[in-house]
Parts: structure tokens; sequence; C-alpha cells
């Protein structure tokens, strides 16, 4: 028998949900030359190294490396909405919504601090009907 | 090795021809390529064919079913965005190798509508607009905005790429669209994905194009009159890079291309006279003004500004009209470059000739990566 979903699924696989403490990303690391991956790897794809890849859990903080102002998308998708690429303090590059910034150009700087967070995934539920929890990017509050 | 030679090459107008199946595009093109060689499907020794969205249908040996099934052999060949210019090097490699004397190469799509990229898949929940965006335009914004933070490169010089490309397609019959299309009009038209408007992306049409390339031997035996020496064709695949996770690098792989194309030519990009490139998007051909050594790091918004690349300016790029309004029939437009270039070599392209051209450079990019770069020379 399948187990009852008790909580949220996690929105990709290097999201992780432990049952006690508080979610994060996960990325590999390669203990040869260093790369930092979300997924697995039958090796590492910068150096060729074989079973180097060591589990690391990565940062919820980093900066925003670039983004796009997503106005057209997919029927059934709201728009506008940001999409970012942010590199974790400590390595690891993630891409996801930036949210908590008004959309437009001038008010959205490159370089600028952000906080990972994770919350709903914005109410979709797969076809059993199990929410999920994803991650988010954010302002870092300057008061912090 | 001998050289490789273009005997013959030609492209359709490109549009919407949905009552045509893949096959009848590619016989269409293939036909107008042997007719310009004086050749018939009966002389070709082997086809290359490349398609995307039929990759896995035979598209090469239903060619032949149209056009004459003489046997030779066939290869189907998919590459993303560099499809058609890895069927061209497929052939110029059989060539090279010793193997042919005369090799037909075909480039064909029928496009669906709508964006392209991020469409679902996977298990669990759709990840678009939740996990950022994967649609292309936004990819290739994310691209342009990461020159702007290094050269504070603008909205602005972004959509200047697109008022020029769309200027050229005036002068180009085969182009999809003929029309002058305003600065104002570029940056006022509907916003995709910041900074791309929608008069910034590519244009989603059918088409096809085909080159019959030969030795060294069979083209002094046929005549070079017209023909058209290739100096260099290179095929690279994206180097592992920190961000490649999540933000497709064709910056890399540009380079590696250009770097080794010049060094198999034996020339530099000063010695070029024009250029067909990858813009995809109008973000894009700003990154490739400086990936191909068109300029220094750092110097493409300025030569946007000055008019280097436009018809008349220094070193004119996609005088076809490029992607941005020529069209973008993604298995067909390597080689469609391929004739752009061709073409002006032979001083034959008309209104927008590159007066004396003598060198030309195509390039294509397939998202995921491959790149392909060749360098084409005027014989005669
Ligand atoms: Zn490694």
């Amino acid at each position: 028998m399948a187990d009852e979903q008790t909580g949220p699924l996690p929105v990709v696989d290097f999201l992780k949900i432990p049952e006690n403490g508080d979610p994060y990303l996960e990325g590999h690391k390669c203990t040869e030359c260093g790369a930092i991956f979300l997924d697995t790897r039958s090796a590492c794809s910068k150096c060729g190294a074989r079973d180097k890849l060591e589990a690391l859990k990565l940062s919820n903080r980093g900066t925003l490396y670039v983004y796009s102002i997503v106005h057209r998308s997919f029927p059934g998708i709201e728009v506008p909405y940001v999409s970012a690429i942010v590199d974790l303090d400590g390595g690891g590059t993630v891409k996801g919504n930036l949210i908590n910034v008004d959309p437009d150009p001038e008010k959205i700087p490159m370089g600028m601090p952000v906080d990972v967070v994770f919350k709903d995934a914005l109410g979709r539920k797969d076809k059993e009907g199990n929410s999920y929890l994803s991650y988010f990017f954010q302002p870092q509050k300057q008061s912090q | 090795m001998s050289d490789v030679y273009i005997l013959g090459t030609d492209m359709i107008k490109f549009g919407r021809f949905p009552d045509r199946t893949v096959p009848q595009l590619g016989a269409e093109a293939a036909q107008l390529a042997l007719d310009d060689a004086g050749l018939t499907i009966q002389d070709m020794e082997a086809l290359c064919c490349g398609n995307l969205y039929q990759a896995s249908a035979m598209v090469g040996q239903r060619i032949l079913q149209e056009i004459g099934q003489t046997g030779v052999p066939v290869v189907n060949c998919s590459n993303a965005c560099a499809t058609g210019a890895t069927a061209f090097r497929e052939a110029w490699m059989s060539i090279k190798a010793g193997i042919y004397d005369l090799v037909l190469a075909v480039g064909v799509e029928q496009m669906g509508r709508g964006l392209l990229g991020g469409g679902g898949g996977g298990k669990g929940i759709p990840k678009e607009g939740l996990l950022g965006s994967a649609t292309m335009p936004a990819v290739f914004a994310e691209a342009g905005m990461e020159h702007s933070r290094k050269y504070g490169t603008t909205f602005e010089q972004f959509a200047k790429v697109s008022e020029k490309n769309h200027h050229h397609s005036t002068m180009n019959p085969k182009a999809r669209y003929q029309i002058e299309t305003p600065l104002e009009e570029v940056m006022n038209s509907e916003m995709i994905a910041y900074p791309n408007t929608k008069l910034m992306c590519s244009v989603n049409v059918d088409g096809s194009a085909a080159a019959v390339l030969a030795s060294e031997k069979k083209a002094a035996e046929l005549g070079m009159d017209r023909a058209v020496r290739v100096r260099a064709s290179v095929l690279t695949s994206d180097p592992w890079q920190e961000r490649d996770l999540v933000m497709p690098d064709v910056n890399t792989c540009t380079r590696a291309a250009a770097k080794a194309a010049y060094e198999m030519a034996g020339v530099g990009p000063e010695d070029i006279d024009l250029v067909e490139l990858h813009d995809c998007f109008a973000t894009a051909e700003i990154l490739h003004y400086e990936n191909l050594g068109l300029c220094g790091d750092g110097e493409a918004g300025k030569m946007i500004d000055e008019g280097a690349t436009a018809l008349g300016g220094k070193i004119p790029v996609n005088a076809s009209g490029g992607l941005l309004s020529k069209g973008h029939p993604l298995g067909a437009t390597g080689i469609a470059n391929i004739y752009e270039v061709t073409t002006h070599l032979r001083g034959e392209a008309g209104k927008r000739q590159v007066e004396g051209a003598k060198l030309g450079l195509t390039h294509v990019i397939g998202l995921g990566s491959a790149c392909a770069i060749h360098v084409l020379e005027k014989v005669n």
C-alpha cells in the first residue's frame, strides 16, 4: 500500500524536506575538481572523475545573477513573473521565480542579495491531487 | 586533402505551408539546388538530410521518393537549430574523406505554432512560471541580460538589431517578411520576455534549403564559374560551465567554433566580408558579434549603434533579414544561411548585395548545445 501524503512533495529532486528541520536545496560537489551539480551524474561532467560526487547542502542565500521578466507564457500560467538565475553563496547556481519585486527592470538590480524561501508551489497539484513544496527567491531584507 | 565546393544552392521562400508535407518542401529545395548546379538527382552519390521534428521518420528517403529513388546512401540528422548545418557538414566530411564526389544536402522544417521550449513534461507538476522560465524568449533574454550586466547594453541596443534585420529583409524576396520596422515599433511591440519583444523573436515559419557539394576534381570537371569554396567547416558542443545547469551557454561553443574555423580557413575576422549568424532573438545577435570576433568584448553595443553591421557598414550581418525577419524553420536554417552567403559571393544578391564580397561566414547554434560555423570563399 502506498503511503498517504502527509506533507507536500518536493517540486524537484534537489529540494530536500527533512522529517525534522527546514527544507533546503541539495547539490552534489565533485571532490576532484569542485564543480557543483544539482542532479546526480554518472561522472563529473567537468573533469570526468567517477564516484567523486558528494551531497552538499546549498546555501539559502545568494545573489541575483541575471533575470528576465516573462510577459507571455503557456496558456494557464499567470504572467508576469520574473525568471531569475541566482548564484548561491558558497557555490551552486539555481533558476527560479523571483518574488516580492515589481516586475520592472528599473527596480530589479542584477547583483542584489536574495534569500531562498520555501512555499507551496502556487497551488499546483499533480493528477493524484498531491501538493508540492517549491523554492523561490526574494530580496534580502536590508534591516537584517 | 582536396577542397570541397558548393556547385548549387537554393531555398524556397519561407512561409506557412500547412497543405504540404515535409518531404514535399524538402524536395522543392533539393530540385532548385540541383537545377542551380545544372545536375540531376542521378548525379548525386549520397544525400544528407536535416530535419528536427520528424527526426525518426526518414525524411531524406521520403525526399528521394518525391524526386528519384536512386538507392544512394541517405543520412538523416537532427542537431537542434544546428541541424541543417550539421547535414551540410556531413556531406562536406564525406567528400573531404574522398568517399564521394557529389553529395546533396537538404534542410527542411515544418513548424508548429506558439512558444518554443518549456513545454511541461517530466513528473509531478508543470515547472514553467514556477521555477522561472524555460521558454526560448526568456532563455535568450537572460543570455542578453548577462551582456547588459557586464557591459551596460540597453534594451534599445538589442532592439536595433531587429530594426536592422527587418530592413535587410525588405530586399530579400525569399524572406518571410519584407516590412520596414522602425525602432519604436520594435520596442513598443508586445513584450514577451524582457528585453525581448515580439518583434525581437525569430519568425516561426516552414521552409527548406539545399546545396550540392562537390570534390575539387568534380568541380574542376564541371566548371567553377559560380562555384564557392568551403574554407572551413566546424562543429562544437558546449564544454562544462559553472552556470550551465540553469543557463544554456551559447557563447563558449561559438567562441571555440570561431577560433577553429578561422584557423582552418587561415583567415581572421577582419578578412570576412559578410556574416549570417544565429539571431534567433535580437539579444543573441549582440552576443555573437563578440563571440565571432567581429569586435572586442564589450564593443557589440557600440557596433550596432554605429551601423557597422548594417548593409553598407564595415561588416554586414544578416543581410538576408536573419531569423528575425527571413524566418527560422529550424532544420532548414543552417543551409539557408549558406545559400545567402553563397549568393553574395556569386554577386547575385540583387539589391542587398554586399559589394565585392569574397569571404563570408555562417553560424548557427542549436541549444543544448551545438555550434556550426562555415567559412565560404568566392572562387572566380
Ligand atoms: Zn570534477
